[in-house]
């Protein structure tokens, strides 16, 4: 077993839940590597419904694997309780822009301290690979058979135009920059978003990329990351990196009063 | 509370059930509050905005009532008690989160203002339409507890003993107030020291397993919080004593289900309370709740100004539901009556235990049933 899963990992709440070539496991990789840097008893971890709401499950701390959709508020309640932890919120594209995109921009917008890692693999994998809220407009999925009538969100400039004061993007087939955005997210005080792409081979690979193999998915995604700032994106292409720090926005304060006996 | 006579009182106060509910809310150590407006609840998350951070807790408006529930819920994790309140279109969307609460033992406190439904119904008048929807509203099996105040008085001492109860069975208990109890100004005196029970921590040294339930404890778990070096796993799923998903197992997931259900049935009679008022020897008994129970008081004093031999039983937990009492005293009469704001839900419980006659007196449109017509139809059926 790699070192930082013997030391880290739930052991009980194994074998994962991960297909093989996953990018969850990844992401999960790289969150142990940050883990290692700054101590796990700093951390609290929330997480929602889907394959990505299972990275948490396998860190052997404080964990609450929540509703579909609800991760973010269940972390807002967390936060404010715990507020010498870092709440680290795993989510997927449909968990999080799907059932819960209202949560996601009110979280932006109330700025209080945590750190959302939406991980985006274009489809709704655990339920056998219907269309979310992100594959690209014309994408083939188990409920999209005429390709995708719809156009994609893109959530790093939604939760920037609703005021998230740090945003990032980076994908599962570059982990070392994956580790040192999301040790940065991390770092950011107040709300802090990170969309990370991940290759699903099983679902988006089937159905939207018409492969399955993890090969296909990790080199397209290896040419359509553009992590220069001034390079103009051609279609297909997205930015990764740190897309917006604000370092000076104040992160959420509760209201002060005098107190007064209950 | 049972305690209350024996204790110094305060000096008392004109509140609204509403606001009752906060102070006693803020009594039994309530430091957490998220909500979203709704009438006739708004009045609880006004008073929480104001008093909360005056007893060093927090308050939120949240998005919506789904993000309120959910957040209680991480609160609760995080050590803290936790509470939100709603009328019936709200309660609708917390319900998923309810049963959230109540599958991974998570202890906090929902109030429902209840207002006249379906869908939008009739946001300013009464109701107790939402009687079934506490006891059955999520999906799946659970076992709630639901408290149901008659007065201003009643909602500030409810609000403290759910938050007992919720402590102690770790549960989502909901309390609910209707739009009567929850707007009228009343005379309200609040404990100086009300007893209060907080979730039992795991004593040290055992082999802790947070959802193993503990004989000594009635089936209920010990109870660690978030940032206590326990490494809990909190899940929705269906679950073994560790908290590892045990869903895709059948006789596991049964266990799961057995346990939550049982620590509130095994207990039901050290949970639900009710009143009884001129029960013993009745021969037309009232079983009624909330706001219409005090009508129906009056229907009995005026009853038995004119020789009817009449009584009442009075609801204060709805849930579990006092069968053994209801079945002992409905018997004993020779008919039952249940005045209702609702088209006779409570109604199908008596008739559940009871073997005498049972007739539902249903009050539909948003006000409370008036002792007159209480007795015109206890009269309709027995001169």
């Amino acid at each position: 077993m790699n070192p930082l899963a013997e030391k880290y990992f739930r052991k009980s709440a194994l074998p994962t839940i991960f297909c093989p070539g996953c990018g969850d496991g990844t992401v999960l990789h790289a969150m142990l590597r940050v883990i290692e840097k700054t101590g796990l008893e700093n951390y609290a971890f929330v997480s929602g419904i889907g394959c990505s709401g299972w990275i948490p499950v396998y860190i052997n701390t404080d964990v609450i694997h929540a509703l579909h959709g609800r991760a973010i508020p269940v972390a807002t309640g967390l936060a404010l309780s715990m507020p010498d932890k870092k709440i680290v919120v795993f989510t997927g594209d449909g968990d999080c822009c799907g059932i819960g995109g209202n949560h996601l921009i009110h979280a932006a917008r109330r700025n209080i301290d945590m750190t959302v890692v939406m991980i985006n693999n274009y489809i709704y994998g655990m339920t056998g690979g219907q269309v979310s809220p992100s594959p690209p407009a014309g994408s083939k999925t188990k409920t999209s058979p005429y390709g995708n009538p719809e156009r994609p969100f893109d959530a790093a400039a939604l939760v920037q135009a609703a005021g998230a004061a740090f945003v990032a993007r980076e994908t599962a087939v570059a982990p070392l920059r994956l580790e040192k955005s999301l040790s940065a997210a991390i770092r950011h005080q107040g709300f802090s978003f990170m969309e990370v792409i991940t290759q699903c081979p099983t679902q988006a690979g089937r159905n939207i990329f018409g492969d399955g193999k993890p090969q296909t998915i990790y080199h397209a995604l290896k040419k359509a990351a553009v992590s220069q700032k001034d390079v103009p994106l051609e279609s297909g292409q997205f930015r990764v990196g740190i897309l917006h720090a604000d370092l000076a926005s104040p992160p959420y304060r509760p209201p002060l009063a005098s107190a007064r006996p209950i | 509370m049972d305690n209350q006579a024996a204790q110094p009182l305060r000096a008392c106060q004109v509140l609204q059930g509403n606001e009752a509910c906060v102070e006693g809310a803020l009594l039994a150590g309530c430091r957490f509050f998220a909500g979203y407006p709704i009438t006739p609840a708004s009045e609880v998350a006004e008073a929480m905005s104001q008093r909360m951070p005056e007893a060093g807790g927090i308050f939120l408006q949240m998005e919506d009532e789904i993000a309120s529930i959910n957040s209680i819920i991480g609160a609760a994790w995080g050590g803290k008690k936790a509470m939100t309140a709603t009328s019936g279109p709200g309660y609708s969307l917390m319900q998923e989160g309810i049963g959230y609460a109540a599958a991974t033992q998570t202890p906090c406190v929902i109030v429902n203002v209840m207002r006249g439904g379906p869908s939008t119904g009739q946001p300013t008048l009464a109701s107790q339409q939402d009687v079934y929807q506490a006891k059955y509203g999520s999906h799946g099996d659970y076992e709630p507890i639901v408290l149901i105040p008659s007065s201003a008085q009643e909602a500030a001492d409810m609000t403290i003993r759910a938050f007992n109860l919720a402590e102690r069975y770790l549960v989502p208990v909901s309390l609910l107030l209707d739009e009567i109890v929850g707007h009228t100004r009343e005379r309200v005196t609040l404990p100086t020291r009300p007893e209060l029970i907080n979730r039992t921590k795991p004593p040290a040294g055992i082999d802790y397993r947070p959802f193993e339930p503990i004989p000594a404890l009635g089936g209920v778990c010990y109870r660690a919080d978030f940032g206590e070096g326990r490494a809990l796993l909190v899940d929705g799923q269906l679950h073994d004593h560790m908290g590892n998903r045990v869903g895709h197992k059948p006789a596991e997931s049964a266990a799961h289900v057995r346990r939550i259900c049982d620590k509130i049935t095994q207990n039901a009679a050290l949970i639900s309370d009710y009143s009884l008022h001129f029960a013993d020897d009745a021969e037309i008994m009232l079983l009624a709740y909330g706001s219409t129970a005090r009508s129906a008081l009056r229907a009995v004093l005026e009853g038995r100004e004119a020789g009817m031999k009449m009584g009442l039983i009075r609801l204060k937990t709805l849930f579990p539901f006092p069968d053994a009492l209801v079945k002992e005293l409905g018997d004993r009469a020779k008919a039952v009556f249940v005045p209702e704001m609702n088209i006779g839900k409570i109604v199908n419980e008596v008739r559940r235990v009871v073997n005498s006659d049972v007739f539902s007196i249903p009050k539909l449109g948003g006000e409370m049933p008036t002792p007159a017509e209480i007795l015109k139809s206890v009269r309709e059926v027995r001169p």
